[in-house]
Formats: structure tokens, sequence, C-alpha cells
């Protein structure tokens, strides 16, 4: 074949602020390192290896939010030195779990958290990579999926696009035959407004889902908090529920906000 | 066809689905998991949901203990044999490339009887009537499906009378039952009353009567007939909803700029579930994949849906991007645009897109309201 005489593409793994779980993915894709080994030149991964092949990259995968002005700086580099950057995870996405600082006030967190915190730089929000730098493709989930991650490298490898639905859970959630927990057991679930991805994990196991993979094409969040409200959840929780690892993704954002608690007090009076 | 009617006990019941697996069959059939009925293999009449019934209604369904021993004794489960016979996801082919060679090395129609031929144990009229609509529209058509065609061909149908219609069930005003009228192999209805637990027979294929002559059955006696009779009475009259079927079609088409588009628009959560578990519904997209390598590709056949927004992607973008339009693609094809497609109406009143909608929105109830909508000035506003 030709292509072994060709310079295999070199991929790069970059960390923000994040856990590390969806860099932890690609190194759970047991079965198929060695195959992407032989695809790909594993440029950059110090989570995996100390070698570290110079740039340009032909993909970076990048993991984690802004949070700091270094951070900013940094991922202008990444994106400078990369023909594709793919973000994975939900805080490279949408800002993660860590954007709920996006609703208090991070002078006031420094304050109690930090003996010093004048040693601190950090910024008052935290945001998604594609606020910062052009990011070519978005795999969503906390943590991503493994197949959904082989399928987006198969298809920069292959140059093709990737074939990563953009529809609700409820359609996982079908395709495998697993039984509607709101239906069938009154469970509250945010599967109709998010995007499919984990195969329908909860529904499967009898839990609603808790919206790991964000916002679905088409959400429509208003509809899916009546439908919360009248399977028995609080304002408050409603708020909450939308506030995980994708809250400051704009749909569940700006749901969550139409349902603080001082909201409500202000609409009273 | 015409045959004398018979009764098979409960023994009979067990010896009808061991002559059918003796006969290789796969028995399908129903049984409680996780709260509904559900479809599975069946060995034993201990697999049936014995004293299970069932409360529906609109983004509702809870399983309740009957006051009886029941096999049957509840409306339209979680799915119809669709997933059975049609299924979620479904290898077309798989091909590998070996050098400057690339050849197809696994035909998914060749393995698509392979699990089979399929015993369905069960099938409620409304849900023959819906395989009766796929006959049409996988195998009546220029491309036939071949491994649906696969599927069907072996597969023996062991249909059951409602004698518990559900909330949100409408076969009464579809035509489409709840007594089987045709499509099936063998047609049971359980009778509990006034003597032993049992089931009067009805055969309507020659290959029926060949398995049931290998089952121990006696002669139904007039009252058995009678029995059954007035337990489809019952059911009629005990539908959970009703849809006017008149002149359907030119209402829907009349409303095509109706302003309850955008209602139900602002209560659907586009999450497609009602077409999934619609039993007519047979929308799929073609999906390519490869490995990391690139040297194995398959093609896949995958249920779709007119709700997700990428279903009606075409170069420069989607054709329905708004919830209003494909709510009213949805029902207009259903009730209106299949007419013209098929010659029949899509909708065969099973009530599953009611039950299992989780936002409670009800094709009768859309349909009522449409009718009763006044008609906006001809013409796009
Ligand atoms: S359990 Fe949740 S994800 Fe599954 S169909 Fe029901 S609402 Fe959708
Ligand atoms: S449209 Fe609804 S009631 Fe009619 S056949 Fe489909 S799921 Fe059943
Ligand atoms: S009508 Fe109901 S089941 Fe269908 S897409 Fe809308 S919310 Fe989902």
């Amino acid at each position: 074949m030709t292509i072994q005489t060709q310079a295999l593409p070199k991929l790069a793994v970059w960390k923000f602020a994040s856990c590390d779980g969806c860099q932890l993915t690609l190194l759970n894709c047991e079965d198929e390192l060695m195959a992407l080994a032989g695809e790909v030149q594993i440029a950059y991964f110090p989570e995996a290896t100390r070698a570290v092949v110079e740039g340009p990259y032909d993909v970076s995968l990048v993991e984690g939010s802004v949070t700091t002005p270094e951070e900013i700086e940094r991922i202008g580099q990444v994106r400078e030195m990369s023909r594709n950057v793919v973000t994975i995870g939900a805080c490279a996405t949408s800002g993660g779990i860590q954007a709920l600082r996006n609703f208090g006030d991070i002078a006031e967190f420094r304050s109690v958290v930090y003996a010093h915190p004048e040693y601190l730089s950090t910024l008052a929000r935290s945001t998604p990579i594609s606020a910062h730098v052009d990011v070519d493709f978005e795999l969503r989930g906390c943590p991503i999926n493994k197949h959904q991650l082989l399928e987006v490298l198969a298809a920069y490898i292959q140059r093709r696009k990737p074939r990563i639905p953009t529809y609700s859970v409820c359609v996982e959630c079908k395709r495998r035959g697993a039984v509607c927990v709101a239906v069938a057991n009154g469970t509250p679930c945010l599967g109709p407004v998010t995007q499919a991805g984990c195969g329908a994990l909860c529904p499967a196991f009898a839990r609603g889902c808790y919206g790991c993979f964000g916002p679905q094409d088409s959400p429509n969040t208003a509809a899916m908090s009546d439908r919360l409200i009248s399977l028995g959840m609080a304002d408050d929780e409603v708020m909450r529920i939308y506030r995980t690892f994708n809250a400051a993704s704009e749909p569940f954002r700006r749901e969550s906000e139409r349902h603080e608690p001082a909201r409500d007090e202000e609409a009273l009076t | 066809m015409d045959a004398e009617m018979r009764v098979l006990d409960l023994l009979g019941l067990q010896g009808l689905i061991d002559t059918l697996r003796a006969r290789g069959y796969a028995v399908v059939g129903p049984t409680v998991r996780d709260g509904a009925i559900v479809h599975a293999p069946i060995a034993t009449i201990d697999d049936l949901p014995r004293g299970w019934g069932d409360d529906q209604d609109a983004a509702h369904y809870r399983l309740r203990r009957r006051a009886d021993d029941a096999l049957f004794g509840f409306a339209a489960g979680a799915q119809s044999p669709k997933p059975v016979l049609f299924p979620a996801e479904e290898l077309i082919w798989r091909g590998r490339r070996t050098g400057e060679e690339f050849t197809v090395n696994e035909d998914g129609a060749e393995r698509a009887g392979d699990e089979g031929p399929y015993a369905l144990l069960g099938v409620r009229s409304c849900d023959l009537h819906a395989l009766a609509i796929h006959d049409v529209v996988l195998l009546g058509r220029d491309h036939v499906d071949v491994r649906y065609a696969a599927r069907r061909a072996g597969a023996f149908v062991v249909a059951v009378t409602c004698t518990a219609p559900g909330g949100t069930c409408f076969c009464a005003s579809m035509g489409t039952g709840p007594r089987p009228d045709a499509g099936y192999d063998l047609a049971l209805t359980e009778l509990l009353d006034d003597g032993p637990h049992r089931f009067l027979v009805e055969v309507g294929t020659p290959r029926g009567e060949e398995v049931l002559a290998e089952v121990p059955t006696t002669s139904a006696p007039a009252h058995d007939v009678r029995a059954a009779d007035d337990a489809v009475a019952w059911s009629v009259a005990h539908m959970g909803r009703t849809l006017d079927t008149d002149g359907i079609k030119e209402v829907l088409y009349a409303n095509a700029e109706s302003p309850r588009w955008d209602d139900v628009a602002s209560l659907c959560l586009a999450c497609t579930n009602c077409t999934l578990v619609c039993p007519t519904c047979f929308c799929t997209s073609v999906e390519d994949v490869a490995d990391l390598t690139g040297d194995v590709a398959e093609r896949r056949r995958v249920w779709d849906s007119c709700f997700s927004e990428d279903f009606s992607y075409i170069h420069g973008g989607a054709i329905r991007p708004e919830i209003r339009s494909r709510y009213r693609q949805w029902i207009t094809h259903k009730l209106a645009s299949w007419q013209d497609q098929f010659g029949m109406s899509g909708c065969v009143g099973c009530g599953r897109c009611i039950t299992w909608c989780p936002a409670a929105i009800d094709i009768t109830a859309e349909a009522a309201a449409l009718r009763w909508t006044p008609q906006p000035a001809a013409g796009r506003s």
C-alpha cells in the first residue's frame, strides 16, 4: 500500500481545566490502540508518553475549558500549531462543571477557599475552547464515548466528516429497546433535550438522563421543564438539573436561569 | 379460513409453544421487563405476563396487578413486533480492502433469516394491520427490503384478541381491531369467566391448521364462541380514545397553515419517541462506517425519524428546521398523505405514540383540534 510510505498524521492531546477523564477514554481504547498507533504518530500526549515530537500537528485533541489567563495564551498556540482542533468532552465544548462559577462571584469563592487569594490568577468564567479559537469539531460528553472518539479519529485520518448524530438520547433509548423511565416510572429524564452519544446508558439502568452530552440540535427546554415539574420536580431542582456538566451551554444556561428561586420571588413581588 | 373453532386450555397453549419450537421457530412474545410489557423469547407460558394489566394515558404507562390470571390481559405493549422483523439497526454489508482490492464479504441479507424463523405470539389486531402496512411499504414497491422479506416470509403469527384495551387505544375508530380479522396463522381469544382458563382458537391459514393439529384442543362449544364475541363487544365499548376519520385527509390538507402547529410545537420535545414506537413508521437512514485503518467498511440501516433535524438535511440545511413543521409532517403523513401514497391510513390506532410521548401529545386530540380550528385564509401568512 502506498499509504505506509507517507508520513503518518501527527496527533497531539492537550489538557486545559479538566479531570483527565476524556483523555483516559483514549487510553481505554485498549483493543484499538495498536491500530491507532499504526495510523497516526502520537506526537504529544503527556498523559501517555513523555516523548514529544515537535509540531505542527495534524489533529489536536483538546480536553478542558479555559479558566486562567495563561490558558487563553496557550490555546492560541495550540491552534497555531494544529491543522485541525477537535475538542473532547463537556469542559472543552461547553465549559464543564467548573462553569458553575459563571453563576457565582469568583472573588468571593477565592476569598473563602484560599488563605492567600492574591497568589491566584483566574478568570471570572470558565469558557469552552470555541470562545477563544476556531474549532473544527466538538465531541460532546462527560466523559466522551469511546466509540464516538474512534469515529472522529477515523474520520480525520480518512479526511471525511465524522458521523456523530445530534438527535436526542431517546433515539438511542428506543433503538436499544430500553423502557422509558419517564413514562413507565415517572422518573424525571433529560433525554428528550440531550444529545445522543452515551447509548442511553442511564435510562437502560432505570435512571433518568443527566444531560452529560449537552443539548440536542432542537432542544425544547421550556417544554422539558414543564414536564419535569409535572413529574414532581421543584423549580430549584429544575434549575440544578440543567446545571451540571453542560451548565454553560446556551440552552441549558438560559433554562436554568428561568428557574432560579430569586427570580420566582421577584416575579411574586 | 372457515375451519371449525377449537378451544385450547393452558396445557394446550404450552403445547402450542412446544410445537412451534419443535418446528424450529424462535417463539417471541410478551413478557414483563423494567415495568412494561416487552417482547422476549418465550419458552413456557410462565414467561408470559400472567396476572398483569396496564394503565395507559398520555405520557403514562404503569403495570398493575389484575384480579385474575390472564396471560394477555393488557393492551399494546411498549413495542409492536416492529423491532423483531424490522430491527433498529441492521447490517447491509461489510467489506474489506486488501491491497488495491475491495471485496464485500458479508451480505446482511444472507443473514437476515438466521435468527428465525420467528413465531410471533400474542400479536394484537392493530399490530397485525401494521404488519400488513409494512408489507405494502417494504415489500410492495420497486425496491424490496430483502431483510424484512426474509424475516417476514418465514414468520408464524399467533394473534390475540384484545380483551383489555388501554386508555390510549382507538383501533375501533381506525377499523383495525380489537379482534384479529386477517393476517394470522392462528388467533386466540382468552376466556376466563364461566369455566377454566381457556382460549378460543381461530385458524387463519393451512399452516396454522397443521400446527394446531399437533396440539391438544377440543371443539368449541357455542357458549365459548359467544363469550369471545361478548369480550370483543366489551373491548369496543371500552376503547380509551376515539379518532373521527371522516374526511380526515381533507381536514389535514386544509390545515397546512393552521396556528395549531405552533401550539403543539410549544409542547413537542422533538425527541422522536412517537415515531420509534409507531408500528407503521418505517423511516431509516443508511450509515457508512469504517474502522481506524479504513480497511473494514460497513453499511448499516438504522431507524431514523422525521422529528430529528438532520433527517431533512440536504445540501444547504434542513428542510424542517422548526419543530412545528416536523409535527405537521408526521401527523399529516400518518392520517392524510399516507392514503395518497399507499392507499390506506398510516395509523392503526395502537395508541403507543400517545402513551410513550414524554410530552403527553395526543394524536387523537390534535386531529380533533384541527377539525375545529378555524382554517386560516388561503395563502401563506
Ligand atoms: S427514558 Fe429518557 S431518554 Fe429514554 S425515551 Fe424516556 S425520556 Fe427519552
Ligand atoms: S400513529 Fe400512534 S396510534 Fe397510530 S399507529 Fe402510530 S403509534 Fe399507533
Ligand atoms: S410528539 Fe411527543 S414523542 Fe413525538 S417528538 Fe414530540 S414530544 Fe417526542
